[in-house]
Formats: C-alpha cells, structure tokens, sequence
C-alpha cells in the first residue's frame, strides 16, 4: 500500500493505493487547521490506516505546504546572508534583512578564485550575527557552483554557532547568482520549521510502529526523502501544481505524447504541459513571494476564470471573472457562474437548477438575447479565454532561447496533440473545449483526488550538473558536493559515465531502489580550450532522474 | 521582511540575440570556435541577467538567399560558400533590427558568430573569419522591411571594417566610421583617413586609425571630439554599433589597451540603437566583461560594477605620446569631416566615371583578388556601380548594383550595363537592383 497525502489551503486529500496495481482502496478528505500542519497531516495519516495492516505500508508521500506558508506568512528564522559577489551587476539584497554583508575576494566563470576573502571579516560577520541573535546563515558566492571552496570555508567558520549554514552552491548547478542567494537564504529561513515538522512525523511514526519510509513531493513533480528534505526544505516549496499534474498524468490514458493539462478550479484554471509525456519545467526555477529561486518546478500557468468565476454584463460586453462571489447560483451562491450556463445547457447535473435558470434568464432578458444562446455565449466565451492561455503559455515556452545550430534548425517545439482536463466542470466542458481547441478532451474519473493520487505515485527526481577542465584539472558536481581532481586526459565518455553513476546514487540517496528508472543525460558538450598552443576539455553534461510514476496504473473508465 | 529591492528594471528595454552556435567552428583550435562566446554566456547566466526585467531573449531568425543577395557578389554561389552558421548570424542580426523597428524593446544587441564586417561586396571565399557581412544583411533587410532610412554605423572593432566600408562607400545615407587600431600595424592593412568614400558619399567613410597602445583615455577623447559632433550633424535615424571586442587589452591579437569599462562608457555615450557583436578573441578574459557592460549600458543600468578580474586602474593607462598621436589624428578627421564637400568637388567635380583600383587578400582562405570599381555619378542619385573582379584561382565575375534610390534613368542603364557585359570575358555576371529587390545571377 502507498499512502498519499495533498495538503492544500484549506483541505487535505488522502489516499491509499494497491501498490502492484495502483487501485485506490481508500480515501480521506478532512480540513487543515492552518495553526497545527502537523496535526491536520497526522490526523489524515490515521484515518486512512484504518483497516490497512502497519507492515502493508510502502511508503508514505506527502505534498506539503509546510515551507511554501512558512515563507508566505513570514513565519521565517532569522537569516544573516554572507555574499562574495566580487565584480559584476549590483543587484540588491536588502529586503532580505539588515543581516546581508559582503566580504572581499571573488572567484571567475572558470572557477579560479581572483582573491580570498581576509578572514577577519568572517570573526567579525560572526561576532555581529550572534550579537543580532541571527538563528541560521545562508552563505553564497558568485560562481560558487565552479569553485565552492569559499563557501565551505565559510560554513566550516560558522557551523557550529547557528542551527543551519546553507551552501548556495548546494542547492542546484545552475548558474544565476541573484537567484542562488535568494534560493540559499530561503531554505536557511525555512529549516527550523520544515525540521520541527519533519520531526513531529519521525516522532508520530515511531510511537504508532510504522516502518514506512515518508518522501516529500517537490515543484519537478519527484519526491524527496525526508531526511533529504531537512537538509534541503527549500525543495519542497510550491508542490501543489506538481501533485495535480503527477495526478493527472495517473489518471489518464496516454502517457507519452505532446499534451496540454488543464485544471479547473473555481476561480483559476491552472495549466500544464507535457513533452513526450515528460513535464515542461519552469526555465530558470519557482518564484515564491517575489523571490526569484533555482528550485526547479514544473511550469504552470493559470487562466483567470473557473467554474465559480462572477459572470456578469459590464459596459454592453459579457465579463467572467477574475473574482468569484461565492458557489454557482446551481450550488446555492447568489450570483451567476460559468458552472450555471452549463446546468442551463442540461451538460451538469445541479440542486438548485431552477434557481439558476432564472438568474440565467434574467441577465439573458436584459440584453434581450435567447437564453440558450446566451448560455452558449459565456461557456464560448470561457473556453476561447482558456484557448488564448494556452496559445500564449505555448508561444512562451516554445520561444526559450536555443544555443545550437542544430536545436535552431530541428526547431522542437511542445505541439499538444490533446489536453486532459480535471476539476469540476470538467466533464460538462469537454465537448465545447474539444470544439475550441480543436484537439481530442479527456477527462479522468477520480479527479477530485487527483493531487493526492499524484502525491502517492510520484517518484524521486534529482539532477545533477558536471563540469570538467582539464586545464585546471577539476571535476565539480555542487548537487552533490563533488569537487575532485582530474587528469589531463579526462573525456567526455567519462563525464557522462560519471555523470549516470552521480544522478544515480542521488537518487538512491532519495530512496529509489537499485534499479533507476528515468536515468538520463539531458545535456552534454565538449568544448576545445586552447592555450598556448595546447589544447584542453572544457566538459559539460547535466543528468537527471525524470518525474515519473512509481507504478502505472491502468486508468478507470467512469 | 522589507519588500523592495528584488528586482531590476532596465530602463531602455533590451533585446537579446545570444546565440553562441555551440556546434560550429571554422576549426577545432581556429579563434572563431564553439567555445567562443561559451564564458560569455556562463557570465551573463551568472549575473542573472535573464531576470532584468526589460531584458528580453529572441532566437535568431534563418537568413534567406535573397537577405544574402542584397549586399553580396557570392561566386561561385551563396550555396557554395556561405554555411547554416552565417545564415544564422546574419539572421541574428535581421532579429536584433525586428525587436527594435517593430517596436519590440528600445535598443537590441546581436551576441552572434561568425562576425561579418570584413566581407566585402564580392566574396569568393573567407577573409578574417567573416563571409557574410551580417550587419549589412541586416540593415538591408530592415531598409526593404520597414523603409528607407539614414543610418550611422561606429565600427569599434580593433581591425578597420574593410568589408562594410566597400559595402557603404558610395552610399550617402549610411555613415561608416571605424575606430581601429593603425592598418599598418594590423590586418587587414587598410582603412587611413584618407579613404574617405565614393563620388556620391564622399566624406562619408570616416577612418579614425588609432595608434597600437591607445587606451580608454583615448577611446573617450576620439568619441567625444570627434565622432560625436560628426553624428550630430549627421542626424542619423539608427545607430548602429559593431561592437567587436578586440581592442581589449587581453586580446591575442590586437594591441591596443581598452577595457570592459572603457567600452561600456563608449557604448553609453555613443548610444546605439543596434549593437553587433563582431571580433574579439580574448574569450575568457574580455568578452564575458565587455559583453556584461555593454549590455548594462544598452539598458541603461549601471555598469559601474563590471570589471576584469585582473584589471587594475592606471595599469592600461595610456602614454603620453600615444595621448598626444590620438588627439591629433582625432582633430585631422575632424577637419576633413568639415571640408568634405569642398574636396569632394575638387577630386570628382564633373566626372561621368570614376574608376578604383584594389586588391583584397582572404587571409583565412588564402585567396588573391584584384577588382576595378566604377561609379557613374549622377546628378539625380548615388549613380549604378560596378565591380570587374578576378581572383588567383581563376574566377572571375561582374556585379553591378542599381542603388535604392536610383532615378529611373540609371535604373534602366543599370539593366543596359548588365545586358552590354554579356560580352566580357568573366565566368559570371550579376546584376542587384535595389529599387525592386530584384537579383540576377548568370
Ligand atoms: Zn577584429
Ligand atoms: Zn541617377
């Protein structure tokens, strides 16, 4: 059995799953009290261990809002940042406290440090943290990813006095210095409170016998071992979209194609894409409260309008949204909703059909237009919003910028060949969004649950960045901590074995069995240094394990 | 948490077109290699400069044979000679014109490869790494696309710009002025003052050959004394920067003393509409700082910050000779610039024809071209121009180039002079018309 739980604002799903054949044996819905998350996840946990043996449990994967309200409602520890930017853009940090100082010295795009810092100014940085009753360090350099020594050293220096020193260069390989700072001082903000959490788990788990290990979803739509998560909290930010996509990809049929998903809410309709049935990331990383990170996340982007969106005329033009008044006149609101011109159209199924035909009627009479027509008029409407959405969230990803002649000329581009749709009205809209879109609609059944389903059976993703210069004879993985020499002869068939073998092990250290599935490079080059007349490797390859599912399941037709 | 301060705002938008063609190099240890703009890139990813808020990324667009055709004489054929890569460059650029007169952002700034600025009209193969002139491309595609307009091009690349100057040297509404260090002391040799244009543009190719050595201190005195009051009285309606990177004090093979502030302060002053990335080779050590300060100073945000990591104030600081050699070549172009017409009239009042030797070497190919150029003033417009051309490897060919503001009368005399040459001994005649956008080849 997996167990998968999806805490959102204001429910929390939860679900038991067959682990050899993906068949939902249990579900739970219960609200959050947003003062205890512990409680609210614990109290879900036990009521879907109900009639399920202890030792029948897999595992246990939670989609959490644990760090993403930490960081939204400020209820932070108190961060004091330490930065060797060296030259370059002066970007400004100073929202993030009075706690922000810089030290001299700085390293280049090749990793070769220009100066050290002097370290008086770390004994003083030190003596003024603690003075500032400062509780967790964020240390980051500019091109600390090419060469960490700076921030080990100062991590080493400070270890011992704060609850946490986070590494910038730890938290991805990507290169964005704005980005790494904001992303290190998140996850140093957030650890006290993801750890209090994740220990309130161990704790709850132990006492009750339970033997399972707990994964943690995160923004790419993998998991994260929790262990792995107390390190890393920052990780595990903004997880809600990915449960909903991981979910739909569960629930539906094709599993490997171009495909547009789409949830609607009451207010918003969150979009998502899949190449080849693989998520469409964000391209740099999440932005959570204006802070810009490098946590990678699946892309999503919303619609302003749902199921409950406030139809109304302004100015003779017919309006829907962005705000919601309240439930569909069909579901005893006071104000007229996309969800009522569907009941009209006889697609829904409602309590109060009587009720809303009248509303309908009424606003139908004052612009003196059939009500049919009408009804026809704002679900046309809603559904060309939806199409515009999307043409624009396609034109956007598929104009990131290439750097090959060969991906210019190949021109990849993510062509949706269907859309899969969840939430509410989802089943009532198919038919006009398979009309507005021109593309094959498909809606899953159980898609109330979708995100806990998604939660239960999404597997650990990691990825990793090499790079190896055989003039300085330095291999560096920051994901991994890796920053080793090399020989002269080092070669690009070793980079990506090593690379494989990296990922791998990063996975295995998130709790992927031996066997890894979704290995792979994603990007590999070789470039020719020339230096006084010798030659040199310049070796570059990124591997990942890709979001996927811990078992298929074969969709349910309802 | 105190809010503010996250982000970055440019205040001219900027387009970018970084396109580094991570799978091309003329060979694998030639300067013009995969690795070129590879730290430049790593650079402007570290700055995060994708997250400037009024910064945006375009794709190169794919130049096409007729973008090639209005500005070259491809022999034996563009097919034969120009590669995807400088199709691409070229489309860089025709892009980096779109974003700024389509009205997508205020200025742009092409970061392509190969460069463009030493091919010339004719092109039988490549000279100092370039085979298409991609800014010239560019310009013509934009001049077709959203009309005819008067257009200054500052080359502050260290090699004179030999191909856009031929490119430009009888067009009186484009204005070519070329920093470069002195032909005598660098490829490709040309470029004195003294070569000053053609008979309808005289005085409007402007050659400021700047002594080896020249620094920052320099750059700034020849900007301000004298390309800046050219261009005021020019009122051009587009800026065109070709920012090679070469007079860089790390460059391998320049030897002048520039620096990444030097050019960030010049690109400000200078304003550009549209920059171009051309030379420079000192790919660790200038271009990720000189390409991070002028982009800064596009966006009008300060650079202020951007430094070399081994750059110390004073250490490229230059002679005072050199200060006094470049104040003086500064104020003689000046003076020229002033008197141009008066010499114009003098060196061509009254020809019907005037005829202009030259010889071009293609370093990179190793080929040996000699050309005679004529142009037939015309009262009425810039007059039809040809090239008789032949090189050491047996080709030959002529062009003839019916410019875009040709009266009707030299617009037909243009086709006659193309018909008539049916009976000269080359391999290949080519006629472009300008007016019509019409190109022939036989
Ligand atoms: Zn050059
Ligand atoms: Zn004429």
């Amino acid at each position: 059995m997996i167990i998968g739980i999806d805490m959102g604002g204001t429910n929390i799903d939860g679900v038991v799953i067959a682990a050899h054949d993906g068949r939902i044996v249990r579900q739970v819905k219960r609200p959050v009290d947003r003062s205890d998350y512990f409680r609210s996840i614990w109290n879900c946990i036990k009521e879907l261990l109900r009639g399920t043996e202890k030792e029948d449990i897999k595992r246990i994967n939670l989609s959490t809002t644990v760090s993403t309200n930490a960081i939204v409602e400020n209820r932070i520890s108190k961060v004091g940042v330490i930065l060797q930017r060296g030259p370059g853009l002066k970007w400004r940090f100073d929202d993030l406290g009075e706690n922000v100082v810089d030290v001299t010295g700085s390293t280049d795009h090749r990793g070769i440090p220009v100066s050290g810092e002097n370290p008086d100014e770390l004994t003083k940085i030190k003596a003024d943290f603690l003075n500032n009753s400062i509780e967790a360090a964020a240390v980051v350099g500019k091109f600390s990813t090419r060469n960490p020594e700076f921030e080990k050293r100062a991590e080493e220096y400070l270890r011992d006095s704060f609850r946490e020193v986070t590494m910038g260069h730890t938290l991805s390989g990507r290169l964005n210095f704005p980005r790494r700072v904001r992303t290190a001082y998140l996850n140093a903000a957030v650890c006290s409170t993801f750890k209090a959490f994740a220990e309130n788990i161990e704790e709850a788990l132990r006492r009750e016998g339970i033997g399972a290990p707990v994964y943690i979803l995160k923004a790419d739509g993998g998991t994260v071992s929790l262990k792995g998560a107390k390190a890393k909290p920052v990780e595990t930010i903004l997880s809600g979209p990915a449960a909903s996509l991981m979910g739909m990809t569960a629930l539906l049929d094709e599993k490997e194609a171009d495909r547009c998903l789409l949830d609607i809410g009451g207010t918003t309709t969150d979009l998502f894409f899949l190449a080849d049935g693989v998520p469409v990331f964000e391209p740099s990383g999440i932005e959570i409260g204006g802070h810009k990170t490098l946590v990678r996340a699946v892309y999503s982007t919303s619609a302003g309008l749902g199921g409950d969106s406030y139809v109304r005329m302004e100015d003779g033009k017919l309006k829907i949204g962005p705000e919601r008044k309240g439930h569909a006149v069909a579901f005893g609101g006071k104000h007229l909703t996309p969800t009522d011109a569907l009941v009209y159209l006889g697609v829904m199924e409602a309590e109060h059909s009587r009720e809303s035909a009248e509303a309908l009627e009424s606003m139908a009479k004052e612009i003196r237009m059939p009500p049919g027509e009408f009804a026809g008029m704002i679900i046309g409407n809603f559904c060309k919003s939806v199409r515009e959405t999307i043409e624009n969230a396609l034109k956007k990803i598929n104009s990131n910028p290439v750097y090959t002649i060969k991906e210019l000329l190949d021109g990849r581009t993510v062509k949706p060949r269907s859309v899969g749709v969840i939430g509410g009205p989802a089943k009532a809209l198919s038919k006009y969004l398979e009309r507005e879109l021109g593309l094959p609609v498909e809606y899953p059944p159980n898609h109330e649950i979708a995100n806990a389903i998604g939660a239960a059976l999404a597997r650990p993703t990691a990825e990793i960045t090499l790079l190896a210069d055989t003039e300085r004879e330095i291999l560096s993985i920051p994901e991994t901590g890796v920053y080793e020499k090399i020989g002269r002869t080092y070669d690009l068939r070793r980079a990506k074995e090593r690379a494989l073998s990296e990922v791998k092990s990063a996975g295995q250290a998130m709790g992927i069995s031996s066997d890894v599935p979704g290995a792979e490079i994603t990007e590999e080059s070789s470039f020719n240094m020339v230096k006084e007349y010798r030659a040199y490797k310049n070796i570059r390859v990124k591997a990942q394990i890709k979001p996927g599912l811990v078992i298929c399941r074969k969709a349910e037709r309802g | 948490m105190q809010k503010g301060g996250k982000r970055m705002k440019a205040k001219n938008k900027l387009g970018l077109i970084l396109f580094p063609a991570f799978d091309w190099a003329i060979s694998p240890t030639h300067p013009e290699r995969e690795e070129r703009l590879l730290y430049t890139q790593d650079q402007l990813l570290e700055e995060g400069i994708e997250d400037v808020e009024g910064i945006h990324f375009f794709n190169p667009l794919i130049a096409t044979k007729k973008d090639i055709d209005r500005v070259h004489f491809c022999y034996p054929g563009m097919e034969e000679l120009v590669t995807e890569s400088h199709l691409i460059a070229a489309g860089g650029v025709m892009r980096a014109f779109d974003a700024v007169l389509g009205g997508e952002t205020d200025k742009s700034f092409a970061l392509v490869r190969p460069p463009g600025h030493h091919a010339q009209r004719v092109v039988y193969g490549d000279r100092g790494f370039c085979i298409v002139n991609t800014e010239a491309v560019g310009l013509a595609y934009a001049r077709r696309k959203y009309g005819d307009m008067r257009v200054a091009v500052v080359d502050t690349d260290c090699h004179h710009g030999d191909g856009t100057e031929d490119i430009y040297w009888n067009d009186p509404d484009t204005l070519y002025i070329s920093f470069h260090q002195d032909g005598r002391t660098l490829y490709p040799g040309t470029g004195p003052i003294e070569d000053l244009g053609g008979p309808s543009a005289f005085g409007y190719n402007v050659n400021i050959p700047l002594p080896p050595g020249t620094g920052d201190e320099g750059f700034q005195y020849v900007l301000e004394n004298t390309v800046l009051p050219i261009l005021e009285e020019y009122k051009p309606d587009l800026i065109i920067n070709s920012a090679g990177q070469d007079n860089h004090y790390t460059d391998p093979l320049t030897n002048m003393s520039f620096s990444a502030q030097g050019y960030a302060k010049l690109n400000s002053r200078l304003n550009p509409d549209i920059a171009v990335l051309e030379g420079g080779y000192s790919i660790q050590g200038a271009l990720p700082y000189v390409n991070t300060g002028i982009i800064l100073a596009m966006a009008e945000l300060d650079y202020s910050g951007v430094a070399e990591p081994d750059y110390h104030l004073g250490r490229w600081k230059q002679s005072e000779r050199i200060t006094g050699e470049v104040k003086r070549i500064s104020d003689e172009v000046l003076d020229i610039w002033r008197r141009r017409e008066a010499l114009g009239q003098k060196l061509f009042g009254g020809k019907s024809s005037v005829k202009r030797n030259r010889r071009v070497y293609y370093d990179t190919d190793g080929i040996f071209e000699s050309q005679v150029q004529e142009f037939r003033p015309c009262p009425d417009c810039p007059g039809v121009d040809s090239i008789k051309s032949r090189n050491d490897l047996g080709a030959s060919l002529i062009g003839f180039t019916i410019p875009r503001k040709a009266c009707p009368a030299c617009q037909k005399a243009g086709y006659d002079l193309f018909e008539k040459a049916k009976g000269l001994d080359v391999k290949k005649r080519f006629l472009q018309d300008l007016v019509r956008d019409e190109f022939f080849a036989v």
